[in-house]
């Protein structure tokens, strides 16, 4: 046993390749073939359709399904709620995220930032569908927000707040906006966690050369800081841009009626059966991600890389 | 001293800075006083955690003193932020912005004052020109060698002028032989330029070649502050006589004496055995340094090292005699 235990190793050295080559066969074979494969072959069913009449899916090349997308006026509504969603939740999580990023990387260290890290990890521990319910109470006409408001005696700024066009509703809870808090709340890590790992590669003596040059701490955080932790929150943007992109849960407990575009995929695939739609749809994530990432490339995010 | 000196750039009175936890705290700074006059070379010379840098660190405002006051130029300085005080860095690892080119780099402290672009980037093409890096304007930091680097941290921490230039451990990551060109280039420029240069570092070597006055610093005290000859001919203490160059420490009992004395290896003669010499051991080595050799002596219990130019017709084993200048020993303070 030892013998052959020790011809294979003396074949791996001096073989880096072939060592190598074993360890990736596994993750090759997962991301080539079923995560790949199986994205492709749902993006391959945009072009088809469905028969109207037998409700089957035709296997003929055609663009009349993903020019639904576009035609259906409901359909362009789906996808403009859900981008604008995604935009609105993507830039409150970089404006919170920030202070506290800054504050861990900066202001902690050792105990304290394991401790901070903790925090910032702890509501992952529990079910993602616990907390959107959870919120749903907090939100609600009789919940614990509007109970807060009415102690300070402030209710009829949330009362203003919910006459809002668009943002507002009957109650927070069933409006954009209370949908937009869930989303920012059940993102937040993710924006969190890659800032705070950009900031911390920023090495101190930078900010004190900034300050040592004559910069104010204001010019310091925009000359230096912020663009070296660009790759941080554009990371962080493109998780909460995606998650948000894809959700179908959130849309479904809070906020107004109007789908979003992961219930669409949904429905579609399940109860309507439309699978060509429903792959049509879920090709406007992966473009919208697509050409976010060229736009954040070229204006130079990646290149402190 | 290349010029008159009038004022003091610097003063510090009774500076000390404590670091630490709720658990345990280091003075890193102790109580410590000095003034560094316009126009000086001056070095804070120091083993790790000697309290140089963080003596440097209060100069330059990047850590606040604990208790005592900083003067620049005859005002208190002990709260200013480093972005009001008329003095500019050359940090340790360089510090150079990653994001920008070299010639962005160096036209920073004009840019943050609201300098032009057109003027900001004459003045920083000039200055990389005057460090002999005319033509890397447009490169990234990372695509320049140690030493260029080096250059850069330089033309750009004297692109606004500074009264004071403050440098710490700048040559600390190139090899020897560019640390020397550089050492001979660092006094020729604060020579030119006129302006005081605050210096960081624990090589010997470089303190006495370059300096003016040299502040010798340990466990975050001065042990002793002089002109480079002074502290290598008049050493105050064990320390500083060990520090800066090497020391036989002599025991006066050794000699028939009282206290503790240092006598430098080059003034030392090592003879063969005769009647008139001070001290008489064995010649227990003899290492060949090139120009030099170095005799190590066995005298009781201690080990007396001796350096003579040329070679010895000495053999190793042999009892030797050991002959010196009585003006060469020089008495130690002896520190609780």
């Amino acid at each position: 046993m030892t013998g052959v235990i020790q011809r294979f190793s003396s074949l791996l050295h001096g073989r880096p390749w072939l060592a190598l080559l074993l360890l990736l066969i596994p993750p090759l074979l997962w991301m080539g073939i079923i995560y790949i494969g199986s994205l492709l072959n749902l993006l391959i069913y945009s072009f088809y359709s469905l028969d109207d009449f037998t409700g089957q899916v035709k296997y003929e090349p055609t663009l009349s399904t993903l020019q639904q997308l576009f035609t259906s006026s409901s359909n362009v509504d789906i996808v403009q709620r859900t981008v604008f969603m995604s935009i609105a939740v993507t830039v409150a999580c970089a404006v919170i995220a920030f202070p506290i990023a800054y504050f861990m990387a900066f202001h902690t260290k050792g105990n304290s930032k394991a401790f901070w890290i903790l925090l910032v990890l702890l509501p992952l521990w529990s079910s993602y569908l616990v907390r959107v319910y959870a919120w749903k109470l907090l939100l609600a006409k009789e919940g614990i927000i509007s109970w807060f408001f009415d102690t300070l005696g402030i209710r009829f700024v949330l009362d203003w707040i919910l006459t809002l066009p668009v943002i507002g509703g009957f109650s927070l809870s069933s409006s954009y906006l209370g949908m937009f808090l869930v989303f920012v709340y059940v993102w937040l890590p993710y924006m969190i966690l890659p800032i705070q790992a950009s900031l911390e590669r920023v090495p101190k003596s930078l900010l004190q050369a900034s300050s040592d040059l004559g910069a104010k701490p204001n010019q310091t955080f925009w000359k230096i800081l912020l663009p070296l932790t660009v790759p941080g929150i554009a990371a962080g943007s493109i998780f909460t841009f995606s998650l948000t992109l894809g959700d179908y849960i959130i849309p479904g407990v809070v906020g107004a009626p109007g789908f979003f575009i992961g219930q669409m995929v949904y429905t579609q695939q399940g109860t309507a059966g439309n699978i060509p739609l429903a792959a049509a749809f879920s090709l406007v994530p992966i473009v919208i991600i697509g050409l976010y990432l060229a736009f954040a490339k070229k204006l130079g995010a990646f290149d402190a890389l | 001293m290349t010029q008159h000196l009038t004022s003091n750039a610097v003063l510090l009175e009774s500076v000390s800075c404590t670091f630490g936890t709720p658990t345990k705290t280091v003075k890193a700074v102790d109580n410590v006083s000095l003034e560094i006059k316009e126009g000086e070379f001056f070095s804070l010379l120091g083993p790790s955690g000697s309290g140089k840098t963080t003596c440097l660190r209060l100069i330059g405002g990047f850590e606040r003193p604990s208790s005592g006051s900083i003067r620049l130029f005859g005002t208190d300085a002990s709260r200013l932020p480093p972005f009001l005080r008329e003095l500019n860095t050359v940090f340790q690892d360089y510090a150079l912005f990653p994001h920008m080119t070299v010639a962005e780099n160096v036209a920073y402290a004009l840019m943050v004052r609201g300098v032009n672009k057109t003027e900001r980037t004459k003045r920083a093409l000039e200055m990389l020109e005057s460090v002999k890096l005319g033509g890397f304007g447009s490169r990234r930091p990372a695509q320049l060698s140690g030493g260029q680097r080096q250059r850069v941290a330089l033309a750009r921490a004297l692109v606004n002028r500074p009264r004071i230039l403050l440098l710490d451990e700048p040559l600390g990551a190139l090899d020897l032989k560019l640390r020397e060109e550089m050492q001979i280039e660092l006094k020729a420029l604060q020579r030119e330029l006129g302006i005081t240069f605050i210096y960081v570092t624990h090589d010997q070597g470089e303190a006495l070649s370059m300096s003016d006055r040299v502040a010798v610093f340990n466990h975050g005290k001065i042990e002793q502050l002089d002109a480079p000859k002074v502290l290598y001919d008049a050493p105050k203490t064990e320390f500083v006589a060990r520090f800066v160059g090497s020391a036989n420490i002599l025991d006066g009992a050794l000699i028939g004496q009282a206290g503790l004395f240092a006598l430098r290896p080059e003034n030392i003669q090592v003879m063969p055995l005769q009647s008139a010499s001070k001290l008489q051991g064995e010649l227990i080595d003899i290492h060949f340094l090139g120009a030099q050799t170095r005799l190590e002596v066995q005298v009781g219990s201690t080990r007396i090292a001796a350096l003579q130019s040329g070679e010895t017709p000495l053999q190793r084993g042999q009892q030797v005699s050991l002959i010196w200048q009585d003006s060469h020993l020089r008495q130690l303070e002896v520190r609780a």
